[in-house]
């Protein structure tokens, strides 16, 4: 996104447009990546309930993957994942690796 | 046809708010101020305006009141003095810089320790860089037509800055003088219709106020907010051109006393210039070319202007009613230095701290710093550039 000089700012850094936090990606500051694995997963959805940001898509009822745009690597939804037998079916790799 | 009364400074100021009829106020006693926001609270009580006046337990709570009905799109009011516009310091910044029109006589007074009730000017000195505009009032009849004009200037959709309107405490605000007031209709018009800017009660339009400027883009705000400074100058001189074709009474920047030919002068702000212009007058008489310049446009400060109008000048003593502690010189001192900064040929500057905490200012004071420059610009000999007047040893 092109950041704008100052003669094109709202007076009072007032924000005119709704709903415009979707445009600020704040998944770049995420340091460790959730990783999905599916064939742990028993769609309990206990992902989805407990990301703060609304980072866990759902498709048909069912857990689809990561919106990667938004998930700042909090690591709540890996904490939380009871897995299948021991394993668990959300795990966190540090980014770059 | 004005009507011409006998009133203290604060019933001026708190009758001209009545007729500007704000939507909001929000307001806290404080002595010298309390006699002012006691009679507007009167005119809400008999119904004599519409205004919502909220009762608030600080300062603090009064500015941010005013912020958030301002950003909700009425136009607010709030008067206050001394400590109480310490405690509202951080909320300045915030009406500033989030362009809100909010206006705000202040009366002076002293800041404590120790404490002390009365006139001087280290209340607003203290709040000139908060990014408000502040017109200073010599006497009742200016700080009643300052605060009509006040509205105009702040409101103009290039400008939405609150403003100030300072007057002396006691001197002013409680000193019973002889005015004219407009008709309510004249000022009503001169006024206008409040006109919001993406007010927050537009349910249609949802806005969000106050959001959080990191490293991206707080600078571009800051250098915006540094650009309307320069816009401020002409839209005061508009509105003081309106202004007296309506009353009769001219305003500018500053007020220039027999300044064109003079070799000396004073500049001072407020009550103390009308004294001043007396001991001016004295000197003229005696032959010796004496004039006074007070600023009423102090933030943001005219200083092309100022300097323009002071530098052919020998001798020039700046009067300063507040010092600043640990830095060099007195306010004033310190932006009259500025302007005449990039002269080659320009006056000797001295400085003099008078009337802090409301000692009186006395028409001998004046004597003795004209003497002093009289003396300077024929020697050139500086004896010293800043000392406190009328202070014992």
């Amino acid at each position: 996104m092109k950041l704008k000089g100052w003669k094109e700012l709202k007076p009072g850094a007032v924000i005119t447009d709704a709903g415009n936090s979707v445009e600020f990606k704040t998944g770049s500051w995420r340091s460790f990546r959730p990783i999905w694995k599916e064939e742990n997963c028993i769609q309990c959805l206990f992902c989805w309930i407990y990301c703060p940001d609304m980072a866990i898509k759902v498709k048909d009822g069912k857990r689809a993957e990561f919106d990667y745009d938004f998930c700042k690597g909090c690591g709540i939804c890996a904490l939380e994942c009871p897995g299948k037998k021991g394993k668990k079916a959300i795990i966190m790799v540090e980014e770059g690796k | 046809m004005a009507q011409v009364v006998a009133v203290t400074g604060n019933e001026a100021v708190a009758n001209a708010l009545r007729q500007v009829n704000p939507d909001v106020c929000a307001a806290y006693p404080i002595t010298p101020q309390t006699e002012m926001m006691q009679r507007f609270a009167n005119f809400v009580s008999n119904g004599n305006v519409k205004t919502e006046l909220i009762l608030v337990e600080s300062e603090h709570s009064s500015m941010s009141a005013c912020v958030g009905a301002s950003a909700a799109g009425g136009r607010v009011v709030t008067a206050t003095s001394s400590q109480g516009l310490a405690l509202m310091y951080e909320i300045l910044y915030i009406a500033s810089g989030t362009r809100l029109p909010i206006i705000m006589p202040v009366v002076n007074r002293a800041l404590s320790a120790p404490l002390n009730i009365h006139g001087d000017h280290s209340d607003a000195m203290g709040a000139r860089d908060t990014g408000w505009i502040q017109l200073w009032s010599e006497n009742a009849q200016e700080a009643y037509d300052n605060t009509i004009q006040a509205f105009r200037i702040a409101e103009h959709m290039d400008i939405r800055l609150p403003a100030m309107v300072c007057l002396d405490g006691f001197i002013i605000s409680h000193s019973i003088e002889r005015i004219e007031y407009l008709e309510d209709e004249e000022v009503k018009k001169f006024v206008g219709e409040f006109k919001p800017l993406n007010p927050l009660l537009d349910t249609g339009h949802p806005v969000s106020y106050g959001p959080l400027i990191l490293t991206d883009y707080y600078m571009e705000y800051r250098k915006a907010q540094d650009e309307i400074a320069s816009k401020v100058s002409g839209i005061v001189l508009k509105v003081a051109a309106d202004f007296e074709k309506m009353s009769g009474r001219k305003y500018g920047l500053f007020e220039t006393y027999r300044l064109d030919d003079a070799e000396i002068g004073l500049v001072i702000l407020n009550s103390a210039a009308g004294t001043s212009k007396d001991v001016v007058d004295e000197f003229r008489d005696r032959g010796i070319k004496a004039g006074l310049l007070k600023p009423r446009l102090y933030r943001p400060f005219p200083f092309v202007e100022t300097g323009e109008a002071l530098k052919h000048l020998k001798a020039v003593c700046v009067l300063d009613r507040a010092d600043a502690f640990g830095g060099s010189y007195g306010p004033v001192f310190l932006d009259i230095a500025t302007s005449l900064y990039p002269y080659k040929e320009k006056p000797v500057l001295i400085n003099k701290i008078y009337g802090l905490g409301g000692r009186d200012y006395l028409p001998e004071h004046a004597e003795l710093v004209l003497s002093e420059l009289a003396g300077i610009a024929k020697t050139g000999s500086v004896r010293s550039y800043k000392e406190y007047i009328g202070v014992r040893e």
